[in-house]
């Protein structure tokens, strides 16, 4: 590892992942942290915990806003572990000058992403830094929520599991990155930022057999998928043909040299499904807006273990690796 | 009107039945090959296509790639990159170059160490973005630290074109910029003391385009006709590559050695004589540049001409400038393998000591080095 923290550290690829391992770990290291799941499972398995922390750039972007991240961030980690988000906290450090008329906005944006969630803000903390100290302006949230199916683990992906994509993927990234100053895109990209909960509540309702979720933020749906592979041991073949990817993401990857499923997502979540009911998921995800692409992308199996295989539509194989270095900047 | 739709550029080259005929058509003509042959892609930009797309998986065995130098990141040497550190860390100076530049390691770091060490480094997509960095840091001095082949060497001219016009004086270089064909030369006629030679290693070229696309497919003529080693110019998608390896196949096995462009649509035989005008205008050949993995190739890069001497920071930074010679890693095998005698596996540090994260050799760096292309990729077979 560096002497100094460098940027690729933050990319939630594997520099990112050998910071947390060899800092973090090494010196809170207890059961409950070591499962590395979205959400820590507390309370003999009755509640989630979460925290997320929001730096995004630029704060306002096509399809949400910083606020609207930081519900949607914290409270889709609990979703993912099968809980209902319930209550939250919400500390802010805001910049010296910064407009109270967009501070405003950003809360009312928060308030707005709690109602779909029925999250309650509960306590919180305000700081204002200097100029120079922050880049306008940093949020982190911490979310409580009360478990509703457990049993919901990144480890336990099996050969009787598929996997599905619950929307189109990289539309985050793809934004974050269309809106940076400096780049004169014409799109009509929005971000997918969105809160999971509703879906997950249908799919729970609907008994659909969840083996793992997670949504597919940093790192994208490679980075989901190499998790999974390497913690239950198996190999993620993933068809190439079946990511649902818009044409816009196409093309902001053709010209910057990216791959859609590196690219963050918002609103987009992976799931490892029993394979008889994968149809039956696909059918309540097409349900919403949030969900109309959702697709079965892979299947698990033994061929190499640990690692996520993509099969081109023409016959060849490789690997579909994390992320490596500095791929974009600060995005959640 | 319906407008044109990027997709609609790229779609028709990645189409899974053109390639699925490609692949026939290849397999047939090679069962009349009566050995195996050796293709280099030179440029970095083929290795990452065929590696990313799994074409080696598509070819007969009797089809070898080699994969050549054309990765400007990659064969950058430590030297260089040292200027770099040295200059970014200036208090005055922002530094900027090109994207995958910045996590190259030097002797002391990489760039990426630099700015966590509070240097100004930055990149940018367009030499041209550095007009209005100037702009907005008149007190700073910008030094845009200059990569590439001939692609991007005419973008290199026209921003100091514009700096001279429009009279900003706070804008200088850092000259990296290195040419194809001498470094395809040195690949057949090698100079290196420890080999005699490396004749009829590489039976033939995959010329890069976007390089053609500049100074046109010219610049290739030498390779079949004193050489007597086929080149085809191929574009970087799936299908420009098998159609371009077919019609090798073809001239092997019609006995030809030709110069043919397969990627008709963007080059010509002469090129963009503007951006060659331009190029001759501000620079000019280097006696000796060292390449990471290679050593010293004759006049395979160019330097600002001395007129312009008062743009170039090489000369006006030449007294903190460090210029001892840095060996490559000793363990490291890139010369081998971008002289086709070795592959990525065979390196006793690959993928352990030597990863895209921690790259100890040229190959290594970048995305398009070979190196880095079979570790993310995985070569299966």
């Amino acid at each position: 590892m560096t002497k100094n923290i460098v940027l690729a550290q933050g990319n939630g690829g594997e520099e990112n992942a050998e910071l947390i391992s060899k800092i973090f770990y090494k010196h809170f290291k207890n059961e409950i942290l070591e499962k590395s799941e979205d959400a820590a499972i507390i309370d003999g398995g009755r509640l989630a915990f979460t925290t997320d922390s929001f730096t995004v750039s630029p704060i306002f972007f096509d399809g949400g806003d910083i606020g609207k991240l930081s519900i949607c961030g914290t409270c889709n980690d609990l979703a993912m572990m099968g809980a209902k988000p319930s209550y939250m906290t919400c500390a802010v450090i805001v910049e010296e000058g910064f407009p109270v008329e967009d501070l405003e906005k950003i809360v009312r944006s928060m308030k707005k992403e709690l109602e779909k969630n029925d999250a309650l803000i509960v306590c919180g903390d305000t700081k204002v830094v200097p100029r120079g100290s922050v880049d306008k302006i940093f949020i982190n949230t911490t979310g409580v929520g009360v478990v509703q199916k457990s049993g919901i683990s990144s480890n336990s992906v099996s050969e009787e599991d598929v996997i599905i994509v619950s929307n189109e993927i990289g539309k985050h990234g793809a934004t974050i990155f269309a809106n940076r100053e400096g780049m004169n895109f014409e799109s009509n990209l929005q971000s997918d930022c969105t809160s999971l909960w509703p879906m997950v509540e249908k799919l729970l309702a609907e008994g659909i057999e969840i083996t793992a979720m997670r949504d597919a933020t940093r790192g994208g749906v490679a980075a989901v998928l190499n998790e999974w592979a390497k913690q239950s041991k198996v190999c993620i073949e993933v068809n190439e043909d079946a990511l649902p990817i818009s044409d816009d993401v196409r093309g902001i990857c053709e010209i910057l040299g990216f791959e859609a499923y590196n690219l963050a997502n918002e609103g987009t979540f992976v799931l490892a499904i029993k394979r008889s009911d994968a149809e039956r998921a696909v059918q309540v995800l097409r349900t919403f807006e949030e969900g109309s692409k959702a697709n079965v992308i892979a299947s698990v199996t033994h061929q190499h273990d640990g690692r996520v295989l993509l099969l081109s539509p023409w016959g060849s194989r490789r690997f579909m690796d994390l992320p490596t270095g500095e791929l974009l900047p600060r995005i959640c | 009107m319906s407008s044109l739709e990027l997709k609609d550029l790229y779609d028709g080259f990645r189409d899974p039945e053109v390639i699925k005929s490609f692949q026939k058509l290849i397999a047939k003509e090679a069962e009349r090959l009566d050995r195996t042959v050796n293709i280099m892609e030179v440029c970095g930009g083929h290795t990452h296509t065929i590696m990313k797309y799994g074409l080696t998986q598509l070819l007969p065995h009797n089809i070898n790639f080699i994969h050549g130098p054309g990765c400007p990141v990659c064969i950058m040497p430590k030297e260089r990159i040292d200027h770099a550190y040295t200059l970014a860390q200036q208090e005055d100076v922002i530094l900027l170059t090109l994207g995958d530049m910045i996590k190259v390691p030097g002797s002391h770091g990489s760039l990426q160490d630099a700015r966590a060490k509070g240097a100004d480094v930055r990149y940018v997509y367009s030499p041209m973005d550095a007009i209005k960095v100037a702009q907005e840091n008149p007190d700073k001095k910008i030094i845009f630290f200059a990569i590439g082949f001939e692609t991007t060497t005419p973008m290199t001219a026209a921003l100091l074109d514009v700096v001279i016009k429009q009279n900003i004086k706070n804008i200088f270089f850092h000259i990296n910029h290195v040419t194809v064909p001498e470094v395809m030369k040195e690949l057949i006629d090698s100079r290196d003391e420890h080999v005699n030679s490396y004749d009829h290693r590489i039976d033939a070229f995959i010329g890069p385009s976007h390089v053609s696309v500049i100074s046109g497919s010219k610049i290739y003529e030498v390779f079949p006709t004193h050489y007597k080693i086929p080149v085809v110019v191929a574009g970087f998608e799936p299908v420009d590559v098998m159609e371009a390896i077919y019609m090798m196949v073809k001239q092997f096995n019609e006995g030809r050695s030709d110069l043919e462009i397969q990627y008709k649509r963007l080059v010509t035989h002469e090129g963009n004589l503007k951006a060659q005008a331009l190029i001759e205008k501000y620079f000019e050949k280097v006696d000796l540049f060292k390449w990471r993995g290679m050593g010293n190739v004759p006049n395979s890069a160019l330097k600002l001409r001395d007129e312009y001497a008062a743009y170039d920071a090489e000369v006006l930074y030449k007294l903190i400038l460090p210029y001892d010679e840095i060996d490559d890693h000793k363990l490291c095998i890139c010369g081998d393998i971008l002289r086709g005698f070795a592959k990525p596996q065979e390196c006793s540090v690959f993928g352990t000591a030597c990863k895209p994260s921690s790259p100890l050799g040229s190959c290594m760096v970048s995305s398009e080095g070979a190196c880095a292309a079979y570790y993310k990729y995985g070569n299966l077979l």
